[in-house]
C-alpha cells in the first residue's frame, strides 16, 4: 500500500489510461489518478498533456486533491500559459473561502504561476488577502508579493504593494513581520537603490521585538536586516547588542551565525574601554565553539566565518585553539579549514601544542593534507620566532622520511624560512642538496634552485647542481626557468671567474631560444646590468631582500571589513564581496564597518578619534605562488629603497637607458619589432607602482589654482600649407589640465566645416581628451578660438625632439599635418612637490653622470620671486639655502609619467645668471626641463 | 531563497526533484557530480559549490545526497539547516530516512516539501505542525482512507502556527501524564601516543519525551549549572530565566524533543572513562607487524562500561591480520583495511585483548602512517561532566505528572593515536 506503485505503470499508453482516470467520476479514482501524475512529474517525466484534464480536476471540495492539483499547476503552467488562465477563476473564489488554510493556499499558489497573462488578475485577490484578518494569510500574501516582483516588478510597484509591504513591518504579528522583512530583502536585492528597507529606530524597536517571538529562520531574515542598520551613535549600537545576544543561544547555527554578524558589526562602534565590549567579547566565543561540534557541512561555513573572525578580532578565540585541533575522520574540506585557523591562532604561548599537532597531521593520510600541514609548519616558524629552530628540526625530521611529497612541500616552505631568518640555518642546506633528484614540482624545483642560487657562496658544488638544471631548461615551468636564471646570475656574481660559461649558456637559452616575454625580458634586463656595470649587476641582483612577514595570507583589511557585513553569506564562504561572483553583480551595495560614533557625553579619546577608517597597516605579505615571479622581479631590480617615488624612478632609469643605447641592436638581432619597445618607459613605470596613480592624480587636479605660465600663440600651420586653413596656438596647463588652444582662421574663399584633430604617438602620451568642436561652418576670413582638452593617457612613442607633437587636422577640404614642440612644464603636475628627506636621498642616489648644468643669463629677478613664480608651474622650491652670499633653491617637479626631476638653482644677487643643476634618472628630459624654466623665467 | 531541491542516491541517479520557484533543469546537477567524482569519498564532496549561474548547497545523510539549489545570495547555514531539517522530517514521518522509502511515500514527501517551503522561504518546519497539516502515513490510516475515501491531508489550520506558542497544539489530553528527560553527553577526544588528553570536550544533549495534559509550565533546575559552557535551547525555553536564575523554564512541544544543547569546553578538565594500550609495531626487514591492544576502564564513578566496539583504518600495505580476541569478536575487511572489534562489556578483572600479528603485502616498505584507533562506549546512568538535575516542577495544570530522568554517557568521536 505504497506511492511505489504509482510508478509502475510503465506500459505505452500510460497517458492515455490516465486521462480516462483524470475523466472518471468516481472521487477515489481521480485522486489516484491524479497522484500518479504527480508521482511521474517527481522523477522528471512529462505529464504536461494531461493539463487540461488535471485543472478540471481543481473544482474539488476535496483538500488533498486541491493541493494535489495546486502542485501540479505550478510546475506546468508555465509550458500551458492559455490553458492557466482557466485556473484563475478557481484562484479567486478560493481565496474568499471562509477556511483561512484555502484562502492562503489559494494566494501562495497564485504566486508560483509564473505566467505573465495571469499575473494581473491575480493583483485584487493578492491585495485582499495582504489585509486580511487572518494572520496565517497574511504573512503568506507577503511572500506572495516577492514571488510576484520577481515575475513582474512593475506591476507590483504600480499596484502599490510594496507600500502594504512595509506597512506589515509593523503588524501585530512576529511570523508576518517576519515574511514581510524577508520578501522586502529579496525584493531590495534586486533593487538595490530603492531603499526598500528603510530603518529608523521605530522600525528596529519593531524588528527587536518581533525577533523574540517569530520562528528560527524568521529570526534570521530580521537578523539579517537589522545588520544593514548603522545605530546613531554607540548608545544604541549597545542596546542592539544587549537584545540581540540571547540568539547565540539558538539551537539552529544560522541564527547563531547571522546574530554573530550583527555584533561583529556593532561591536565596531563600541569603545574598547567599555565593560560592555569585554563582555561581548567573552559572549561570542562559546557559540562559535559550539558551532564546531555540529554537522560537517556546517562545520564547513562556520570555519570559513571564524576564520575571517579570527582575523578581524583574534581576541576572542585566542584561548580555544584545542577546539580546531583535526580528527582523523574528518571531512577533508574540515580539515584544511581547522589547519588554516591553527595557524592564525598559533602563538608563542601554544606553540608547542600545534606543533606536536602538524607533526602528527603530516604522516596521515591525505596528501593534500599532509601537504598543508607541513606548509603549516613553515608558517609557524615565521610567525612565532622562538618556535623557528624547533619548526626547522621538524621539518628536516620529515624530509629524512624521503616521501616525496612531503620532502617537496618541506623545500618550500624552508626558503621562506630562509628569507625570514637569513644566515640562521643555512646548516640544512646540505639536507636539503640531498633530495635534488627527487623533486619534480615546479615550485619545489624553483624553491631549491633559489636557495642553491641564493647561498652559492655555501655550496661547493652550486655550479654543477644548477648546471644539471640547465640541462632540460626548455622543458620546465616559467617559474623555474625564471629562478634558474636569477640564480645562475647570481652564482655568476659571487664566483664569476668559474661560471662564465654558464651565465652565458642560461642568457642565451632565456633570450634566444624562448618565446616566453617574461623570461626574455629579464635575460636581456641582467645581460646587459652584467655588460655595461658588473658593480651596479651586483648591487642590484644581490641587493638585501626585505624581510618577509610572519602573518600569510592574510585579508586586505578593507575587504576583511566588508567581508566582516557578510558573515554568514556564500560572500564570507568564498571570502570575496558578493559583486565578485553573485550573478551579473546585480543589485549588490558594499557594506562597509560603521564608523565609531561616540554618543555625546563621552570623551574624545584617540580610540574613537580615527572614525571609520580601519587600521591599514601595511604588510608585506609573503607572495602566494602566482605573484612570486613578479615579486622576485621586483625585489631583484629596485635596490632597497624605500619610498614609492624613488623605487619608480630607479625603474625607470633602467628602462630609459636600455631604450636609450646599447639595446637596439640586441633588439635588432633577436628580431623584436621596436615599436612596442619604445612604449616601455611608461608601460613599466606603470606597475610599478607611482607611474599610473600619478595619471590619476592628473586627471583628478589638485586644487590649487596654478595658472601655469602661457606662451603666446605661435602659427604652427600657416594658410598656404593647408589650402586656406591658418592654425596657430599654445599649450597651457590651468588647474591641473592640459589644453591646447587653437585659433583656427579661414583664408580661403570657401566654407570650411567638419573638422576634427588627432596626435601622433609622443613621448608623453599627449592625446586629445575631446573631439575638437567646431559649431558652425567656418566662413571666409572667419576665426575661431577652440580650447582642446589634453590628457596624457594616449600611446607613447619617444620622439625626437623629446617634446615634439605631430599633429593631424582635417576638415571638409583635406587632411593637413604640422608638428609643433611643447614647453614640458605643461607636463608638470601639481604633486611634484618632493618631501625634504625624501629628496636628500633620491639626490644622492642618482648617479653624477646623470647631472646637467644650465646657465640661465639676463634673469633680473630676485630669488623670492623666482620661486614663486616657478610654483605657479608647479616646480616646488623644496629648501633654500644662503652659501657664501648666493641663494641656492632646491627644487622638485614631476612629470606626468612619474618622472621626478630634482634641481638646485644658484643665484647670486646682482647677476642677472643664474646656475641650474638638474637631476634625473632619465638625463634626456633634463635639456627641455631647463629650457621650461627659462620661458617661465623670462616671461 | 531556496531554489530547488534534488535528492540523489550514492550511485549518482537523481530520484527526486522538488522545485519553488521556476524549474532549474537538472543537468545543473552535472557540477555536483563532477564535484563528487573528484571528491574520492561521498562525505568529502564539498558543501558549497559554485556553478556559473547557481549555487549548489548539499548534505550527505543516509547515504543520500540533499543538493539545494539557490541563485542569490542567501545564508549557507540557512540553507544547510533547512536540508538537516529535511532529513530530521523524513525520519519523524517514515521511522526511517532511505531512497526506497522516499520513492513509496513520493506523494507524502512532495506535500511535506510544499508545506515546508513557499518560494524557497521556509513555512513550516515543526514536526508537530507538520504532522497536523499532512499527517504520517501508517498502515491504519491507509486503511482507513482507502475504505472511506477520506484522506491524509489536515483540512484545519494547525492551531499551533500562530499562537505565542507555535511549538504546541492545543487540546492536548493523555490518561497517563508522564515527561522523561535523558541527559546524554558525547565526549569527543584525542588521545596521543603515550596515552594523555590533547583535547577532550563533552557536547550534551537533553532530549526529553513529554506527554502531559493541557498547557503545562515546567522548570527544571540543576545542581551545578555553571559547568554549562554554552547551551542552545529549544525556542521553547525562556532565555531570561535562565539568564538570571539559571534554570529551564518552558512550555514543552508536545511529543519528542530537543530541549537543550550544550558543551562543556576543553578548558574544564574532561574526565576520560577509558584507556587503551596499544603496541602496533611493524619492522623494516619482516612482513610481519605486531599487533595489540587492550581496553580498561579509567574514571568511570564504579560504572560498567559496555558496548565498547574498536575500529581502526589500517594501513594500505596490510594484506590480513591474524588476531584473538580475549572477548567478543573481530573482523578485518581486506578491501578497506578496517579493522573493527566488538568488545562488549569491560570487565575490570579481566581486561579483553586483542593480540597477534599482521602481514604486510611481500616486498612493500614499512607503512609510514600510524592507525588511528576509534573507540565507541557508552555508561549508563552517568553524565560524564557531573551535571546532575535538581528537580522539575510543573505549574499552570492541576494533575500530578509521572517524572523520570535518566543519564547517559557515549563516546562521540573518540580517538587514540598510535
Amino acid at each position: 500500500m505504497t506511492d511505489s506503485k504509482y510508478f509502475t505503470t510503465t506500459k505505452k499508453g500510460e497517458i492515455f489510461e490516465l486521462k480516462a482516470e483524470l475523466n472518471s467520476d468516481k472521487k477515489e479514482k481521480k485522486k489516484e489518478a491524479v497522484k500518479k501524475v504527480i508521482a511521474s512529474m517527481t522523477v522528471g517525466k512529462d505529464v504536461s498533456a494531461l493539463f487540461p484534464d488535471v485543472v478540471n480536476c481543481m473544482q474539488t471540495d476535496n483538500l488533498e486533491l486541491k493541493k494535489l492539483v495546486y502542485l501540479y499547476l505550478m510546475n506546468y503552467a508555465k509550458s500551458q500559459p492559455d490553458m492557466a488562465i482557466m485556473a484563475v477563476n478557481t484562484f479567486v473564489k478560493d481565496c474568499e473561502d471562509p477556511n483561512p488554510l484555502i484562502r492562503a493556499l489559494a494566494v501562495r499558489t497564485m504566486g508560483c504561476i509564473r505566467v505573465d497573462k495571469i499575473t494581473e488578475y491575480l493583483c485584487e485577490p493578492l491585495r485582499k488577502c495582504l489585509k486580511d484578518e487572518d494572520p496565517y494569510v497574511r504573512k503568506t500574501a507577503a511572500v506572495c508579493v516577492a514571488k510576484l516582483h520577481d515575475i513582474n516588478a512593475q506591476l507590483v510597484e504600480d499596484q502599490g504593494f510594496l507600500d502594504t509591504l512595509k506597512d506589515l513591518i509593523s503588524d501585530s504579528n512576529p511570523m508576518v513581520v517576519a515574511n514581510a522583512v524577508a520578501a522586502l530583502s529579496e525584493i531590495a536585492e534586486s533593487h538595490p537603490s530603492s531603499n526598500l528597507l528603510d530603518l529608523n529606530p521605530q522600525s528596529i524597536n519593531k524588528l527587536l521585538t518581533a525577533l523574540n517571538e517569530c520562528t528560527e529562520w524568521g529570526q534570521i531574515f530580521i537578523l539579517d536586516c537589522l545588520a544593514n542598520y548603522t545605530p546613531k551613535d554607540d548608545r544604541e549600537a549597545q542596546s542592539i547588542c544587549e537584545r540581540v545576544t540571547p540568539r547565540l543561544s539558538h539551537a539552529n547555527s544560522a541564527v547563531v551565525l547571522s546574530a554573530v554578524k550583527v555584533l561583529m558589526k556593532f561591536m565596531e562602534m563600541l569603545s574598547k574601554d567599555l565593560d560592555y565590549y569585554g563582555t561581548l567579547l567573552k559572549k561570542l566565543a562559546p557559540p562559535l565553539v559550539t558551532l564546531l561540534s555540529a554537522e560537517p557541512e556546517l562545520q564547513y561555513v562556520a570555519l570559513r566565518n571564524i576564520n575571517l573572525i579570527v582575523q578581524k578580532r583574534p581576541e576572542i578565540l585566542k584561548h580555544e585553539m584545542k577546539v580546531f585541533f583535526v580528527k582523523y575522520n574528518d571531512p577533508i574540506y574540515v580539515k584544511l579549514e581547522k589547519l588554516d585557523i591553527m595557524i592564525r591562532l598559533a602563538s608563542q604561548a601554544n606553540i608547542a601544542q600545534v606543533l606536536a599537532e602538524l607533526k602528527e597531521y603530516a604522516t596521515e593520510v591525505d596528501v593534500d593534507f599532509v601537504r598543508k600541514a607541513v606548509r603549516a609548519i613553515g608558517r609557524c616558524a615565521i610567525k612565532v620566532e622562538q618556535s623557528a629552530e624547533r619548526c626547522v628540526s621538524t621539518l628536516l625530521d620529515l624530509i629524512q622520511t624521503k616521501v616525496n611529497y612531503v620532502v617537496q612541500e618541506a623545500i618550500v616552505v624552508i626558503k621562506d624560512i630562509f628569507r625570514k631568518y637569513p644566515n640562521k640555518y643555512e646548516s640544512v642546506i646540505a639536507t636539503l642538496c640531498e633530495n635534488l633528484d627527487s623533486l619534480d614540482e615546479p615550485e619545489a624545483r624553483a624553491a631549491m634552485i633559489w636557495i642553491v642560487g641564493e647561498y652559492a657562496e655555501r655550496i661547493d658544488n652550486a655550479d654543477e647542481l644548477l648546471e644539471s638544471f640547465l640541462e632540460g631548461f626548455h622543458d620546465e615551468s616559467t617559474q623555474v626557468q625564471l629562478q634558474l636564471l636569477t640564480a645562475i646570475v647570481k652564482l655568476f656574481l659571487k664566483k664569476p671567474t668559474e661560471t662564465q660559461e654558464l651565465v652565458q649558456q642560461v642568457l642565451s637559452l632565456a633570450t634566444q631560444d624562448s618565446d616566453n616575454p617574461d623570461l626574455r625580458d629579464r635575460g636581456y634586463i641582467y645581460w646587459r646590468l652584467l655588460s655595461t656595470d658588473p658593480v651596479a649587476a651586483k648591487e642590484v641582483v644581490l641587493a638585501e631582500k626585505p624581510l618577509i612577514s610572519e602573518e600569510t595570507d592574510l585579508i586586505e583589511p578593507t575587504l576583511l571589513d566588508e567581508l566582516i557585513c557578510y558573515i554568514g553569506t556564500l560572500a564570507s564562504v568564498y571570502h570575496k564581496p558578493p559583486n565578485a561572483f553573485v550573478e551579473g553583480g546585480r543589485g549588490v551595495v558594499h557594506k562597509s564597518l560603521p564608523p565609531r560614533t561616540a554618543s555625546s557625553e563621552s570623551t574624545e579619546s584617540p580610540e574613537t578619534a580615527p572614525a571609520g577608517a580601519p587600521p591599514g597597516e601595511q604588510l608585506d605579505v609573503i607572495p602566494t605562488q602566482g605573484d612570486l615571479l613578479g615579486d622576485l622581479l621586483n625585489l631583484d631590480l629596485g635596490p632597497p629603497v624605500s619610498g614609492p617615488p624613488l623605487a619608480t624612478s630607479s625603474v625607470q632609469m633602467g628602462a630609459v637607458d636600455l631604450l636609450g643605447s646599447g639595446l637596439d641592436s640586441l633588439i635588432g638581432a633577436s628580431n623584436f619589432v621596436s615599436p612596442p619597445a619604445a612604449a616601455v618607459p611608461a608601460n613599466l613605470g606603470a606597475p610599478m607602482g607611482s607611474g599610473l596613480s600619478d595619471l590619476f592624480d592628473l586627471t583628478s587636479g589638485v586644487g590649487t589654482l596654478s595658472g601655469s605660465y602661457v606662451a603666446p600663440k605661435a602659427v604652427w600651420l600657416p594658410a598656404m600649407k593647408a589650402k586656406g586653413l591658418e592654425i596657430s596656438g599654445t599649450f597651457t596647463r590651468q588647474v591641473g589640465s592640459i589644453s591646447m588652444d587653437l585659433q583656427l582662421t579661414n583664408k580661403a574663399l570657401q566654407v570650411m566645416t567638419d573638422f576634427a584633430i588627432q596626435f601622433n604617438r609622443n613621448s608623453f602620451g599627449l592625446a586629445p581628451a575631446a573631439p575638437l568642436q567646431v559649431h558652425a561652418p567656418l566662413s571666409p576670413n572667419q576665426t575661431v578660438e577652440i580650447s582642446l582638452p589634453l590628457n596624457t593617457v594616449g600611446s607613447v612613442m619617444k620622439m625626437e625632439p623629446l617634446n615634439n607633437l605631430q599633429v593631424a587636422v582635417k576638415n571638409n577640404i583635406d587632411v593637413f599635418y604640422f608638428s609643433t614642440l611643447y614647453p614640458l612644464h605643461i607636463l608638470f603636475v601639481e604633486d611634484g612637490k618632493m618631501d625634504r628627506q625624501m629628496f636628500l636621498a633620491t639626490w644622492k642616489d642618482i648617479p653624477n653622470e646623470n647631472e646637467a648644468q644650465f646657465q640661465i643669463r639676463d634673469c633680473p629677478l630676485n630669488a623670492e620671486a623666482v620661486s614663486s613664480r616657478l610654483q605657479s608651474s608647479n616646480i616646488f622650491t623644496i629648501a633654500k639655502r644662503n652659501v657664501e652670499g648666493q641663494d641656492m633653491l632646491y627644487q622638485s617637479l614631476k612629470l606626468t609619467n612619474g618622472i621626478w626631476v630634482l634641481a638646485e638653482l644658484r643665484i647670486q644677487p646682482g647677476n642677472p645668471s643664474f646656475m641650474l643643476s638638474l637631476k634625473c634618472r632619465a638625463p634626456e628630459v633634463s635639456q627641455h626641463v631647463s629650457q621650461a624654466y627659462e620661458t617661465i623665467l623670462k616671461n | 531563497m531556496i531554489h530547488s531541491l534534488f535528492l540523489i542516491n550514492s550511485s549518482g541517479d537523481i530520484f527526486l526533484e522538488k522545485h519553488w520557484k521556476s524549474v532549474v533543469s537538472r543537468s545543473v546537477c552535472d557540477y555536483f557530480f563532477e564535484a563528487q567524482e573528484r571528491a574520492t569519498e561521498a562525505e568529502n564532496v564539498p558543501p558549497v559549490i559554485s556553478t556559473p549561474h547557481h549555487y549548489l548547497l548539499s548534505v550527505y545523510r543516509h547515504k543520500i545526497f540533499f543538493v539545494a539549489v539557490i541563485q542569490t545570495e542567501v545564508p549557507p547555514l540557512f540553507v544547510i539547516e533547512f536540508l538537516h531539517r529535511v532529513v530530521d522530517t523524513f525520519q519523524d514521518y517514515f521511522g526511517v530516512c532511505s531512497e526506497p522509502v522516499i520513492k513509496d511515500n513520493v506523494v507524502v514527501v512532495y506535500e511535506v516539501l510544499e508545506e515546508m517551503l513557499d518560494n524557497g522561504f521556509p513555512l513550516a518546519t515543526e514536526s508537530n505542525i507538520l504532522k497536523e497539516l499532512i499527517k504520517p502515513p501508517t498502515i491504519l490510516r491507509t486503511v482507513v482512507n482507502t475504505i472511506t475515501g477520506s484522506t491524509n491531508v489536515g483540512d484545519q489550520l494547525p492551531t499551533g502556527q500562530l499562537s505565542v506558542v507555535p511549538w504546541r497544539r492545543t487540546g492536548v489530553k493523555y490518561t497517563n501524564n508522564e515527561a522523561y528527560f535523558d541527559v546524554i553527553e558525547e565526549i569527543d577526544a584525542i588521545i596521543d601516543k603515550s596515552g594523555s588528553t590533547v583535547t577532550a570536550e563533552i557536547q550534551g544533549v537533553i532530549d526529553a519525551c513529554v506527554k502531559l495534559t493541557g498547557m503545562p509550565d515546567l522548570t527544571l533546575s540543576f545542581v551545578n549549572p555553571r559547568l554549562l559552557d554554552d547551551v542552545s535551547f529549544h525556542p521553547c525555553v525562556r532565555f531570561k530565566r535562565w539568564e538570571s536564575e539559571r534554570m529551564l523554564s518552558f512550555i514543552p512541544p508536545d511529543g519528542n524533543f530537543h530541549l537543550l544543547s550544550y558543551h562543556v569546553s576543553a578548558q574544564n578538565l574532561v574526565a576520560i572513562p577509558v584507556y587503551v594500550k596499544h603496541n602496533i609495531s611493524f619492522r623494516d626487514s619482516s612482513s610481519l607487524g605486531r599487533f595489540e591492544i587492550t581496553v580498561g576502564p579509567k574514571q568511570t564513578m564504579g560504572k560498567t562500561i559496555e558496548g565498547v566496539t574498536v575500529s581502526s583504518q589500517m594501513p594500505r600495505g596490510v594484506l590480513s591480520m591474524n588476531l584473538t580476541p580475549s572477548q567478543g569478536t573481530h573482523t578485518f575487511d581486506p578491501v578497506t583495511k578496517m579493522l573493527s572489534w566488538d568488545v562488549g562489556k569491560i570487565n575490570p578483572q579481566k581486561l579483553p585483548s586483542l593480540k597477534g600479528t599482521m602481514s604486510l603485502q611481500a616486498g612493500a616498505s614499512k607503512p609510514d602512517e600510524n592507525p588511528t584507533i576509534n573507540l565507541q562506549f557508552k555508561i549508563q546512568q552517568l553524565a560524564i561532566s557531573g551535571l546532575k538535575v535538581n528537580r522539575l516542577d510543573m505549574y499552570g495544570e492541576k494533575y500530578k505528572p509521572f517524572k523520570g530522568i535518566k543519564y547517559m554517557t557515549k563516546a562521540g568521536k573518540f580517538q587514540v593515536r598510535t
